[in-house]
């Protein structure tokens, strides 16, 4: 009896614990919504306000008035949507080679692209910037999409994928059916790896929809930026006058990938927890 | 996001194994490249973009270390002279050790919280999707959003903080003007963004832990404590580095953080890194001399300068991989 007592002491104590862990990691979200909903006077006032306003409508319209933000919220869909598309073929093409053929020097590419997971950024920022600007690419779009349209961690992640999961008699009945390589890759190898790209494709497109430093280079000019971007914008313009405003902001640009995760959150967790302990 | 938490995962974790090779008939060198042109082919895009956007301009930033370069003029050959300045480049060094600060404050507490939670979650049996989904939310979300928020949060006139500190009787603190407030904004925010992250990387490292080892150590009369540090400990190692390689990398190169905090529309930098930079980290410095002060080569020796930091803690970490390989061999 006393043993069941202390196992449901610990149980709640345990739950305590997690939910107050759950309200911090909510609670600024909530924040938002709160800021996002109240005039600058209520914003400004003490005691703080916890619960939100009637404003939201109000602040959204000086978002509107202030920043092209359904411009910029296309110019993010049109990077991340073509780079995720160009990730997914490149990539998983890739990686189906090196899951699947032997041919001179392939231990030595897959080794040569690990190594070139590790190099930073900035190394090649000042230089990239430079031919782009030659190219005429600066203050454009394809600036963004053009580099990212393959990546190393995409190839690694999918040759993990597919070594497991096309079968070598699948590959050797469809060679034995005279399917070409670009056959194989798209009857036998795409329709089987259908998870892992889609892991791929909602963890490229978060991370281009997310992305900030380099965008905030190449993008010169700025009328024609990503959201992250026009958003760090309004930020440093105002955010000592107009909060309510830069929070409906900080908030409407959450939502989508908000929406997006929710409903791929499951696998999504499960499968990138799993690719880290491998 | 997490592009740059993950990547290295898979760098760890590689171990190129030739499984399930089809198609490969050994004969003559040439030949040989030509009959598997389609392969090469198929894994080109990567490798081109990587040249042309990676490697051709690596090396090109090396020799611009050694160029006085305004982007625009010519270029002046400047020897080693970008190097020596740089070693007494105080704003270099303040930055460096803003840089490790920041890491510290905020990677540390992080680890730490992240594995309690990861034990308490491995424990709870009920509503488990709901708590991985809540811890997860933070490190998906934007980091120029989340910067926004927080820069609210630690508002010296209307900020939370405050207020709670005004409510129990200590005064107001201006968190985003005081060096040391500044790293504490600038460590929360990465603390709040990745703590649920790596909790869950490490849950799905308690979770790979055989029972019967604890099992065993229940019936060997262990306690939890000892439990934990004689089981869980020995057995999380590899995520548990798994997870202070990549916070370490990421952290030497944070940015975004302290740029969208601090780059307050006041006349300065925003790469500045807020009064006295206090904040501003060695990435923000690379961006400041570069793009603010349009001096190409000094900028390119910061990068030159930051990769070698990186590769020094990447060789550190590495050391502590190996001997716990050496540690586990039977020798």
């Amino acid at each position: 009896m006393s043993r069941t007592k202390g196992a449901m002491a610990r149980g709640i104590s345990l739950h305590t614990a997690l939910i107050a862990g759950v309200l911090l990691s909510i609670f600024p979200f909530y924040l938002a919504v709160v800021m996002a909903t109240r005039t600058s006077s209520e914003i400004f006032s003490y005691p703080p306000k916890l619960w939100p306003g009637s404003h939201f409508g109000e602040n959204v319209g000086h978002l509107f008035d202030n920043i092209d933000f359904f411009g910029s919220m296309l110019n993010s869909l049109i990077v991340a949507g073509t780079v995720t598309v160009l990730v997914l073929f490149f990539d998983s093409l890739a990686a189906f080679v090196f899951a699947k053929f032997d041919f001179p020097g392939r231990k030595l590419l897959f080794g040569l692209m690990m190594g070139i997971f590790m190099l930073p950024a900035q190394l090649s920022a000042i230089p990239q910037f430079v031919i782009m600007a030659k190219l005429g690419w600066i203050g454009s779009l394809t600036a963004l999409i053009v580099p990212a349209a393959a990546n190393a961690f995409g190839i690694f992640w999918m040759r993990q994928y597919m070594t497991g999961a096309i079968h070598d008699e699948l590959m050797d009945a469809s060679r034995l059916d005279g399917c070409s390589f670009l056959r194989q890759y798209w009857h036998v190898a795409l329709p089987v790896v259908r998870p892992g790209l889609a892991f791929l494709g909602i963890f490229t497109f978060m991370s281009q929809w997310n992305d900030y430093a380099w965008p905030l280079i190449a993008l010169t000019n700025p009328d024609h930026v990503t959201l992250q971007v026009a958003l760090s914008q309004l930020n440093s313009v105002h955010s000592m006058t107009d909060y309510g405003m830069v929070m409906a902001g900080a908030l409407l640009a959450l939502i989508p990938l908000l929406i997006m995760f929710i409903f791929a959150a499951r696998h999504f967790i499960a499968d990138l927890a799993k690719g880290a302990i491998r | 996001m997490a592009d740059m938490k993950t990547a290295p995962a898979a760098a760890i974790a590689a171990a190129p194994s030739p499984t399930g090779t089809a198609g490969a008939a050994p004969s003559g060198g040439r030949g040989r490249i030509r009959r598997h042109w389609r392969l090469y082919a198929a894994i080109s895009p990567f490798y081109l973009l990587f040249l042309c956007f990676g490697l051709v301009p690596a090396g090109f930033s090396l020799f611009l270390a050694f160029q006085r370069w305004d982007g625009l003029g010519d270029m002046e050959y400047a020897g080693l002279s970008q190097f020596r300045y740089l070693l007494a480049d105080t704003q270099f060094w303040d930055a460096v050790v803003n840089t490790l600060e920041i890491w510290a404050m905020g990677t540390l507490p992080m680890l730490f919280i992240a594995l309690v939670s990861a034990v308490m979650l491995n424990s709870a049996v009920r509503f488990k999707g709901v708590y991985r989904f809540a811890y997860f939310v933070p490190s998906v979300t934007s980091v120029v959003a989340v910067a926004v928020i927080f820069g609210s949060i630690f508002s010296t006139s209307f900020g939370l903080m405050n207020a709670v500190l005004r409510t129990v009787g200590i005064g107001e603190v201006a968190w985003l003007n005081e060096p040391w407030g500044i790293k504490v904004a600038v460590a929360a925010l990465m603390t709040w963004q990745w703590t649920g992250y790596n909790a869950i990387i490490f849950l799905a490292g308690l979770q790979t832990i055989p029972t019967e080892l604890y099992e065993a150590a229940r019936v060997d009369g262990a306690g939890p404590v000892r439990t934990f540090f004689s089981v869980t400990m020995p057995m999380m190692r590899p995520v548990i580095l798994f997870t202070v390689v990549v916070s370490t990398i990421t952290g030497l190169q944070s940015f975004s953080e302290s740029q969208v905090l601090l780059g307050r529309n006041d006349g300065m930098s925003t790469f500045a890194g807020g009064p006295e930079h206090a904040g501003q980290t060695v990435v923000l410095y690379f961006f400041q001399q570069t793009f603010d002060n349009n001096d190409f080569g000094y900028g390119a020796a910061i990068a030159w300068a930051i990769f070698m930091m990186v590769v020094v803690f990447s060789l550190i970490n590495w050391r502590l991989v190996n001997r716990r390989e050496r540690a586990r061999r039977p020798s």
